[in-house]
């Protein structure tokens, strides 16, 4: 048995669209294997044909040379075969152990056995070098404990293969390094691991073999040893990407946003003090949880304010909600696209237009849907979006399109400063350079941008300055001629 | 942009933005209308060549996917043909517009307890609601000389009616602006709220029937000036067209411009997607939840003055459960309790088809037990479709 997993000629189409192509992955026992694409390659609907959440229409799927056809995730689990997703399915009000036993309590004459459970769990986890306590309650974990507690569910199926969709977005270094940890030992025990991320680096780090897909296609696998970060781009994208980032251009002005003493009522940030000059764009790195996001909710309006001052273009303003940030002339993109970005039922028109109903209202207060149209298909073609009409629901666009739709939204209200939070969160490489073109072009516009990453070469790449932060405080600045990723980090340990 | 992005692109544009298109050209309303008529045709022809482009699999799939969406409609279709073949008099032009009548009757409640279902809430105070403000439309409005008139002092004028119109549509927005208050300051479950206000409403329309010289008995012998002005109208044909008709069409076509020609429309629509990047996006939520309510609750008021003298006597027992009907005639209708989802047509199909039905159950001199049944399954038949969409994508 040469391979663990095998998955032949997949066909799978959608209505208007062939979602995979023939695709094939071919993973052999004991190795960590990437399946790299863009958004849009067709990765998630091939693991989504595996765990049968979609029917192929073609193909064979074979594991251990036995063939397979599992009717829903559950079954799949049953045959060892289990996924941590990207975006974590969690009962989060239950405890760590209900959510790891969830659907197979341990239970005699249906009295579940809460004793089984936790000293399983307690094995589980020592086993696994997990510290977390299997009795709290799961909301009270951070991401990356919960993350692990994914995964040592998936092991405790006895999964012979693990697929790990985007395991590392939301951790940091030291986090990853233990998922790492676990992840080796994992194929020294002879696990055939899937593993899907957009990160480069990390990539050719953990994995012995490399899979690309485009538009729906296989397109190679190869010993990742073999393979370079700009060789996988080449094939990803489909046509020489010589830049990770677009060259800096523009002059940075006068000072244009300044914040003095920033505190807010409910969140942790102290004492926040920054400026922003026109045509600047600012980096505001730190660990996850060091209150980057939560600095610009809180300028934005969204949490309370408890003190500080705004002053935009030397004049004091005052933000107490959102709609009052807006008519200041700030926008923010915000972190979970989904959560709090698009509106998924409603048409792209609909999503472009909702942040600026004044300027579209006519001298009775009704909505002019020819501005609404025009200003639409202008963002649709400035930001380049994908999309079959207008008035297509933003849901079925991909990643990287609806954070342009979103985008444009912004660019609709004419902003002066724009705060994006994360702005290239799972999106795809061709995708991140024209985002990141599109802010420096707002640079060069003369707006002033801060962008929060977790990205530190992403942050490095686009960014004038960098304001570093550290529980929720701000632990030092640094200038573009003196960046460095260990100046960086060390700085945003300073008050970990 | 390549090539074939752009024939994409400029291909579904042009479908995308007829009113763009149309906007372009000047042309007089009948010119207009041949040139939608031409385009729904080629949309049409385009539609069943790609339809027939397909692999015999794909199109049994399709065929059945359409089925089992329009099931609802098609088991009506059936059920009137059923009807009509039982007793033609079932389509007769009396019967049909009457079924209209009764329509026209529920819409305005339907309506407004639309717009609170986009915002994925319910409304089950709305019947009790209507039926405050009928009693308080019956008081103000009953003829001078009634036996146990319940206001003996207020003589009748026609001054009155416009007034009694307006208290009743304070009564009703306020209610409604109170519901939303509570939803969207205290976070709290439309049903939950609506649930409370309810028994409030209860409670404060058995204390204003006792007032006066009523001693909650019902309120009747309003003054026929009242009465006349809701349900007089023309004959056509030997059928009564009543005046109300005209006010029920008249707010219908100013709801459909509210939701779809309004910020506040739009902002209803993103609040019942997503809450959250409605706030980011700069909507005042909790405004939007309280207007929404409160325009039900006008909504009440209006269709409470028509029911009044609709009824012609009214009592604790008016309006009750016409909530139920009213959700009933939004679920068929698609508007969907996953929110963000309705329209006003599908609204109006809802409350016409829900009234078909009642019609033709009394057609078909079924009892009232069975009739109910019936309904409910019906209910159950819309739920079921609705969420189908949602779910079956695989």
């Amino acid at each position: 048995m040469e391979y663990i997993l095998e998955m032949n000629d997949i066909v799978k189409t959608f209505p208007g669209v062939k979602a995979l192509d023939h695709a094939q992955l071919r993973v052999r026992p004991g190795t960590v294997h990437s399946l790299m694409g863009e958004n849009g390659a067709g990765k998630s609907t091939l693991m989504k044909c595996l765990f049968g959440i979609y029917h192929k229409d073609e193909g064979t799927i074979r594991i251990e040379g036995q063939e397979v056809n599992f009717t829903d995730p559950k079954n799949a689990m049953e045959n060892g075969v289990a996924m941590v997703h990207q975006e974590l399915n969690q009962a989060l009000k239950r405890s760590v152990l209900d959510n790891i036993w969830l659907g197979r309590y341990p239970s005699r004459f249906g009295i579940v056995s809460e004793k089984k459970m936790l000293a399983d769990t307690q094995k589980l986890f020592a086993d696994l070098g997990i510290n977390v306590d299997p009795t709290v309650i799961m909301s009270t974990l951070s991401v990356a404990q919960r993350q692990m507690v994914e995964i040592a569910k998936a092991v405790s199926y006895n999964a012979k293969i693990l697929v790990l969709d985007e395991p590392t977005s939301s951790l940091t270094t030291p986090e990853v390094d233990h998922l790492f940890r676990i992840i080796n030992m994992l194929r020294d025990r002879g696990c055939g691991i899937v593993y899907i991320s957009h990160k480069m680096a990390e990539i050719l780090a953990i994995s012995d073999e490399v899979t690309i897909m485009r538009d729906g296609q296989f397109i190679s696998t190869d010993p990742a040893k073999d393979l370079t970060v700009e060789e996988i781009i080449r094939r990803m994208v489909g046509r020489e990407l010589t830049n990770m980032y677009p060259p800096l251009e523009g002059e940075v002005g006068e000072e244009l946003l300044r914040v003095e003493h920033l505190k807010a009522r409910y969140q942790k940030i102290h004492d926040i003090s920054f400026t922003l000059s026109h045509g600047e764009i600012l980096g505001f790195a730190g660990l996850v949880g060091a209150g980057r996001t939560e600095v610009l909710e809180t300028l934005f309006g969204i949490d309370e304010k408890e003190g500080g001052d705004i002053f935009l273009d030397g004049e004091k303003i005052r933000i107490d909600n959102t709609s009052d940030a807006i008519r200041h002339g700030l926008a923010l993109l915000t972190e979970e696209r989904r959560a709090t970005g698009i509106f998924g039922g409603l048409s792209i028109l609909d999503n472009a237009c909702i942040a600026n109903m004044r300027q579209y209202k006519n001298r009775v207060g009704l909505l002019s849907d020819k501005k609404m149209i025009h200003d639409t298909n202008w963002c649709v073609d400035a930001m380049r979006v994908k999309t079959p009409s207008i008035r297509t629901p933003i849901r079925s666009l991909s990643g990287g399109n609806q954070q342009k739709v979103i985008l444009g939204r912004w660019l609709l209200t004419e902003p002066k400063v724009l705060l994006l939070d994360e702005p290239t969160r799972g999106i795809d490489v061709g995708a991140k350079y024209e985002i990141y073109q599109l802010i420096i072009n707002l640079k060069k516009q003369g707006k002033g941008v801060i962008v929060v990453s977790s990205e530190l070469p992403e942050i490095m790449g686009i960014c004038d300055r960098i304001i570093v932060m550290s529980g929720g405080k701000i632990a030092g600045e640094v200038t573009r001629e003196n960046f460095s990723q260990e100046e960086i980090m060390t700085l945003a340990a300073k008050y970990v | 942009m390549t090539d074939e992005e752009k024939k994409n692109g400029d291909l579904s544009t042009e479908a995308a933005t007829p009113d763009g298109a149309a906007a372009q050209v000047r042309r007089n309303p009948v010119q207009w209308l041949g040139y939608k008529w031409n385009r729904f045709i080629e949309n049409r022809k385009k539609k069943w060549n790609d339809f027939k482009a397909l692999d015999k699999k794909t199109k049994r799939r399709k065929v059945a996917d359409w089925l089992l969406n329009n099931a609802l409609y098609i088991l009506i279709f059936l059920f009137v043909i059923v009807v009509f073949a039982y007793n033609q008099n079932f389509l007769s032009l009396g019967s049909i517009v009457n079924i209209f009548m009764q329509s026209a009757s529920r819409l305005l409640m339907a309506l407004g307890v639309a717009g609170i279902i986009v915002l994925t809430g319910t409304d089950l105070s709305a019947g009790r609601c209507l039926g405050l403000c009928a009693c308080i439309c019956a008081s103000l409005l009953q003829s001078n000389g009634v036996m146990n008139k319940m206001f003996p002092g207020l003589s009748f004028g026609i001054w009155l009616i416009p007034i009694a119109l307006l208290i009743s549509m304070a009564v009703g927005g306020t209610v409604g602006a109170f519901n939303g208050f509570m939803v969207s300051k205290f976070k709290l479950h439309p049903f939950i709220v609506t649930l409370g206000t309810q028994l409030i409403l209860y409670g404060a329309v058995m204390w204003y029937v006792s007032l006066g010289q009523n001693n909650s008995a019902p309120i009747a012998g309003l003054a026929p000036e009242y009465t006349k002005l809701v349900t007089g109208g023309f004959k056509i044909a030997g059928v009564q067209f009543p005046n109300y008709l005209w006010i029920v069409l008249a707010i219908t076509v100013l709801m459909w411009i509210v939701w779809n020609k309004t910020s506040l429309g739009k902002n209803m629509f993103a609040v019942g997607t997503n809450p959250e990047a409605a706030t980011v996006s700069g909507v005042n939520v909790a405004r939007t939840i309280i207007l929404v309510f409160a325009m039900a609750g006008l909504l009440y008021g209006v269709s409470a003055f028509i029911e009044s003298a609709r009824v012609a006597s009214n009592s604790t027992a008016t309006g009750v459960n016409y909530e139920l009907d009213a959700i009933a005639a939004c679920v068929i209708g698609g508007v969907s309790f996953m929110g963000g989802i309705g329209k006003i047509r599908g609204v109006i199909l809802g409350v016409v088809l829900l009234q078909l039905v009642n019609a033709g159950l009394v057609f078909l001199n079924f009892e009232p037990a069975i009739m109910t049944v019936v309904k409910g399954a019906i209910i159950l038949i819309a739920c079921a479709i609705d969420m189908r969409k949602y779910i079956a994508k695989k």
